[in-house]
């Protein structure tokens, strides 16, 4: 009972104590524009941010959900990818050896240096931006993955040998369970990058592009200088980062509560 | 008797020229419980992993039940391996853990549960199947790596140092467990420790090992009867193996004072 309600406390504090710095940090930017009198095309106070998100609600919606369709299949496509790529690595040096390079150099070539090529390349916009935005998200993936796969504890490792165990029995039974911890822990990361890189590959397609994501209300309100319409779309993308994240931590929570030592509670 | 294990001249230098083992020859008896005894460094892990299967000798021949050891049937075989560390997979429950050799070999579940059963009563953990291997102490994840090794009814039982990580009461107890499942079951055990008394307690047959490099130096049966008890460990009968041991144990490291420290 007393362990419940510890626990209890604990997720409330959870809650409420990151909830009462957003309190304090939005009363301070409400009473700093206030005092000083910006004006709003400069920087708009919460009260006027929230306005407008009411107020333009049904455009900004609209722009959210392509903005997530773009991340939500770049992100499946990276982790797909991503695992095949792991697998493959895993299989021979020879591979990796041949190969990895090229995952780092898909790693450090900025995607605002491709993304026009791709765009230019790709008929359909929807699979430009989805092929950028998985661009960006696959390296954490095909990284942790593969380090996971290779992450087996020795002990097991000559367990399975000595016992005669197949190449596919070894795989599913020791590599892939080993290999999930490492794995959720590259969806963390993946799941943020792929917004970025939708949002990113959104700026650079730009008016030019299919023009209904939130990085191009950005821009259109940048244009129009309609600075809380800008501040709304921000949120939004911020919102969704965020959820994306949670979303991420309780699926791996889930997979791994019972006996992974990060997910495990010591009290 | 017929012998469980030939080692003919088995000798293992590794690549870079470091020489593990020096041609060593040893022959066990089914039913005896052998120990091999010695420093760290004097080969006798390396020794227990050739016997398994694990690492192949530089050269000589090893015969497991007058067979050489790479001529085994694949799941024929009828020998379990138990680590130092318990090896189990963290993910998996207990029940699941002691079930895997018998899964790695395609046994369809209705067979292989009351194994597990049995397996799990054997060692005393019946009650935690369904427990994960975190929360257990580390003898009792000990005895679910013994109960995984006994699953297979093995005839021959391969161990190494399997109770070193453990204090002294817990291993005490698992030492004496183990020596009543030897003799229920009937088994061939090899056995790898460091620790004289322990070598004492268990074994039918010392072998005592040297280390730069790795060889057999001395050979002491203990001729007491089963079941040791208790009383074995604080009787002068004890202490007089084990000086014969440490004497033994001494001579081969040629430094008396560094021993007697």
């Amino acid at each position: 009972m007393s362990g419940h309600s510890v626990l209890g406390r604990e997720n409330v504090q959870r809650v409420v104590y990151p909830a009462l710095v957003a309190v304090v940090l939005i009363g301070l930017w409400h009473g700093l524009v206030i005092a000083f009198q910006i004006p709003r095309f400069l920087v708009p106070s919460p009260w006027v941010v929230a306005e407008t998100l009411v107020k333009d609600w049904s455009l900004l919606m609209g722009a959210l959900f392509n903005t997530l369709k773009i991340t939500v299949f770049a992100f499946l496509c990276a982790t797909v990818l991503g695992v095949l790529i792991a697998f493959a690595f895993v299989q021979s040096r020879l591979i990796e050896t041949a190969l990895f390079p090229y995952a780092v150099l898909l790693q450090v070539t900025p995607i605002v240096a491709i993304a026009p090529l791709i765009i230019i390349w790709v008929k359909n916009p929807t699979a430009s931006l989805v092929i950028c935005a998985t661009l960006v998200a696959l390296f954490p993936i095909i990284a942790n993955t593969t380090l996971g796969l290779r992450s087996v504890n020795a002990g097991l490792m000559s367990y399975f040998k000595l016992n005669r165990a197949s190449r596919l029995q070894t795989l599913w039974r020791l590599r892939i369970p080993s290999a999930l911890p490492y794995f959720f822990g590259g969806l963390r990361i993946s799941s943020g990058l792929a917004l970025i890189g939708a949002v990113v590959a959104e700026f650079v397609a730009g008016t030019g592009g299919t023009g209904t994501g939130l990085a191009y209300q950005i821009l259109q309100s940048g244009y129009q200088l309609n600075i809380p319409r800008m501040f709304a779309a921000l949120l939004l993308i911020t919102l969704t980062g965020v959820l994306l994240f949670a979303a991420m931590a309780l699926l791996s929570s889930w997979a791994l509560g019972s006996w992974h030592e990060s997910e495990v509670r010591h009290d | 008797m017929m012998p469980a294990v030939e080692v003919l001249s088995v000798e293992k230098t590794y690549p870079n020229g470091t020489r593990a083992l020096q041609p060593v020859d040893l022959t066990v008896q089914e039913g005896e419980f052998v120990t091999l005894l010695g420093p760290s460094g004097c080969g006798k892990s390396t020794l227990l992993k050739m016997i398994a299967g694990l690492l192949a000798p530089s050269s000589g021949r090893l015969m497991l039940w007058s067979k050489p050891v790479d001529q085994l049937e694949a799941g024929g075989h009828r020998l379990s391996f138990v680590f130092q560390e318990p090896t189990l997979m963290p993910w998996a429950r207990v029940q699941a853990n002691v079930r895997l050799p018998l899964d790695l070999r395609g046994m369809p579940a209705a067979e292989a549960e009351p194994r597990v059963r049995d397996a799990l009563a054997l060692v005393g953990l019946d009650k935690f199947a369904g427990s994960l291997p975190r929360e257990l102490s580390g003898g009792m994840q000990m005895r679910v790596s013994i109960a995984r090794g006994l699953v297979t009814q093995p005839t021959l039982l391969l161990m190494d140092e399997p109770f070193g990580a453990l204090d002294e009461i817990t291993r005490n107890r698992l030492d004496s467990d183990l020596l009543a499942l030897w003799q229920q079951k009937k088994l061939t055990v090899i056995f790898v420790t460091h620790s004289i008394y322990e070598a004492v307690y268990l074994s039918t047959r010392v072998v005592v090992m040297a280390a730069r490099p790795g060889r057999i130096v001395d050979e002491v049966a203990i001729d007491e009867p089963y079941p040791r008890d208790a009383g074995f460990r604080v009787s002068t009968t004890f202490s007089g193996y084990a000086r014969r041991l440490q004497d033994s144990l001494l001579r081969a490291s040629g430094n008396v004072d560094e021993a007697l420290a």
